[in-house]
């Protein structure tokens, strides 16, 4: 079987300084995948390079066998809650429909189907009384819910989630499992940045161990052990961390030909 | 005054309808670069465009309307080009780029005017209008060449007005769903320009931004959304240029960009001073109201203590049993008199009605309940939890007070051991 996700010699700067060297790993279709790792280990990094928001100074991802292009409207992505201002003048409902979106919609009004999609959305984190509240109005919790529906609304396959659970609200934490329980069961794929390492066993069937380098990708039975941890949580490779430094300082380029290996 | 508002002159017509217009584009493109942060920005660029304007007359010695505005977008990109690498490429964060942006090629500019000023040319008498903006001299063919890319402006915005509101709101997400992120901010960044250098036919480069920004702020009070907002904006711009066009010609010696400016400002204060829930009047108003509700509510609590012992109530007894001020319970006592919860029944002497009867009972209920609630639930002790209900009674809603009862499984006596008041309506079940 294909994998959904493919990285291959992943390398990616952040202001110069590589966050991410050389991952390299492939995720079976139709699990809970939390990525996991400290800060600054470039989990959110990880993501957006999936997304394509930032580009890799070397190596490539393959989505579904494919390149992003070709298959981003199965994908779904849900930024950090923090990522946007909440004082923006736009509705849940509108947020929402955001989802509906398409670059071939880009002029034209949404049709009513998109906005039946989108209320449906809505009603699934169960925020339909919502909608008509200015995003503001809500609780960080609901916030997150709001992403999330956006990100239902896009009727994905792929589910790319940066921090869903942080700063969340008891409720709000169930109603988002309660989803994402759902969402295995239609064998959805969702991968999910997360920092809480209490409850890995109990959200996710697969980790990806992140430290600047992968240090375990797996089921979580055999991925997930003290060892791995003690690897990604024990401190930087020093070395690893001191080169980082220097490609920052010299403006070293990370390859000597710049960007893509491509199969 | 009177040849302005007849509008009897043809070019009085044309020159007003077409500064409506600047200000109506200039007001919905700032409803942008607001919400996106960006007021300073389009300061800088307002300034930029001056260098473009002189150069532009240098170059073809001419004041044809294209060929400075062609000028005024060119440095007014630059300007914007300069500002992105700055931030991207130096360690200068935004503030320290816009700063030094906005000062060197307005510098530039003046340098360039001043030169243009002393070269002697017949034509060059009028550039310096582009400083503080001067609607009574455009020409027709200024109006027509400027009020077109307002038109053109404003069909983009409506056009891409989905794209554009996503792009300000979560740019990352555009990108993911493959929106072409660059471009459109290409094309923002454009109608930006284009709308900085034909508003300032109006107010001029140095009061610019107010035109850009302003309205935008103003119509940010009165609405949550961003399309009443960018409409409400319009509106205000459309007032402040044709306030422009009045000042131009009825103050011929007058600069009008500080007149608009202050136009502007008036609305956006009015704004911030009236508008409903986020004004200042409204919040001011709302505590007005709070504090009316807790008074006459306080006083509904005494009248609760005071009849288990008597009926007719003197308003001494009342300022006895609490501290009021005397002219406040009097102002009190009026009001729970005109909604029919309490009557005089001897001068200075008051009894409750039935309905004021329900009514203290419901207070006297909703603190007991309250410091039940945080005793049991919360843990706090007795004699902690009086305080904390004094205020919250007056703010819980009949739902809340629902949710309570089911809570507390309708209690029967609070944590100091005094009964709680029931109707028959909200007795247990």
């Amino acid at each position: 079987m294909t994998p959904i996700i493919e990285t291959h010699n992943l390398t990616v700067s952040y202001n110069r300084r590589p966050v991410l060297w050389d991952v390299d790993f492939s995720l079976p279709e139709g699990r809970l995948i939390g990525i996991i790792g400290p800060n600054g280990s470039g989990k959110t990094t990880l993501l957006k390079s999936i997304m394509g928001l930032v580009q890799p100074d070397s190596g490539y991802v393959k989505l579904f066998g494919q390149s992003l292009d070709e298959v981003r409207t199965r994908i779904s992505y849900v930024p950090q809650r923090e990522s946007v201002d909440w004082d923006f003048p736009v509705s849940v409902r509108e947020v929402v429909e955001m989802g509906r979106y398409r670059r071939a919609n880009l002029l034209r009004r949404l049709s009513s189907a998109d906005r039946d999609i989108a209320a449906d959305a809505l009603h699934k984190v169960g925020l339909q009384d919502f909608a008509k509240r200015q995003i503001s109005q809500l609780s960080g919790g609901q916030q997150q819910r709001v992403f999330i529906a956006r990100a239902l609304a896009q009727q994905a396959d792929l589910y790319l989630m940066d921090e869903p659970f942080a700063g969340v609200d008891a409720a709000s934490e169930q109603a988002i499992l309660q989803l994402l329980t759902e969402m295995k069961a239609a064998s959805k794929t969702v991968l999910i940045v997360h920092h809480d390492l209490q409850t890995v066993r109990q959200f996710f069937d697969w980790i990806v161990l992140l430290n600047t380098h992968l240090v375990a990708s797996g089921p979580v039975e055999s991925a997930f052990t003290e060892d791995h941890l003690r690897q990604a949580y024990g401190g930087q490779l020093t070395i690893l961390s001191k080169v980082a430094d220097l490609v920052k300082e010299r403006h070293f380029p990370v390859r000597e030909k710049p960007y893509k290996d491509r199969p | 005054m009177s040849s302005f508002f007849s509008f009897s002159d043809p070019n009085v017509q044309m020159v007003t309808l077409g500064v409506m217009l600047l200000g109506a584009g200039a007001a919905i493109v700032g409803c942008f670069t607001f919400v996106r942060k960006r007021a300073l920005v389009g300061d800088a660029i307002a300034h930029a465009v001056l260098p473009g304007i002189c150069l532009s007359f240098m170059i073809t010695g001419q004041k044809h309307p294209l060929w400075l505005l062609a000028g005024a977008v060119v440095t007014g990109w630059l300007s914007l080009l300069f500002m992105d690498y700055i931030t991207h490429r130096t360690k200068l964060k935004a503030d320290a780029a816009i700063g030094a942006v906005l000062s060197l090629f307005f510098g530039l500019g003046i340098l360039l005017l001043t030169a243009i000023q002393h070269s002697g040319s017949a034509q060059q008498a009028g550039l310096d209008k582009f400083l503080f903006g001067k609607a009574a001299s455009l020409t027709q063919q200024d109006v027509i060449v400027f009020g077109l890319t307002t038109l053109l402006v404003l069909l983009v915005v409506f056009t891409f007005f989905k794209s554009f509101k996503l792009l300000a709101f979560d740019r990352d997400f555009a990108h993911a769903i493959g929106l072409p992120v660059r471009l459109l901010e290409f094309v923002l960044s454009t109608i930006t320009v284009l709308s900085v250098a034909t508003g300032i036919q109006a107010v001029g480069v140095v009061l610019m931004a107010a035109l850009l920004i302003t309205p935008a702020a103003a119509a940010r009070f009165w609405t949550d959304s961003m399309q009443r907002m960018t409409g409400l904006a319009a509106g205000f711009g459309i007032v402040a240029g044709f306030f422009g066009a009045f000042v131009s010609y009825t103050a011929p010696s007058m600069p009008t960009g500080p007149w608009i400016v202050l136009l502007l400002s008036a609305i956006a204060v009015i704004s911030v001073l009236l508008a409903p829930r986020r004004g200042i009047l409204a919040r001011w108003l709302l505590q007005a109201e709070n504090s009316r509700k807790m008074l006459a509510e306080n006083i509904l609590k005494s009248f609760f203590s005071l009849s288990a012992k008597k009926e007719a109530i003197s308003e001494a007894d009342i300022l006895e049993a609490r501290p009021f001020s005397v002219t406040g319970l009097g102002r009190g006592l009026r009001r729970l008199q005109r909604r029919g919860l309490v009557q005089q029944s001897a001068p200075r002497t008051w009894q409750l009605t039935e309905t004021g009867q329900i009514e203290s009972r419901r207070v006297v209920r909703l603190h007991r309940l309250w410091e039940l609630y945080l005793s049991h639930k919360l843990g706090l002790p007795a004699d902690h939890v009086h305080n904390s209900a004094e205020a919250m009674e007056h703010l819980l809603t009949p739902e809340v007070e629902q949710h309570l009862l089911e809570e507390l499984e309708y209690p029967v006596l609070d944590p100091h051991d005094s009964a709680i008041p029931y109707d028959i309506k909200t007795d247990a079940p």
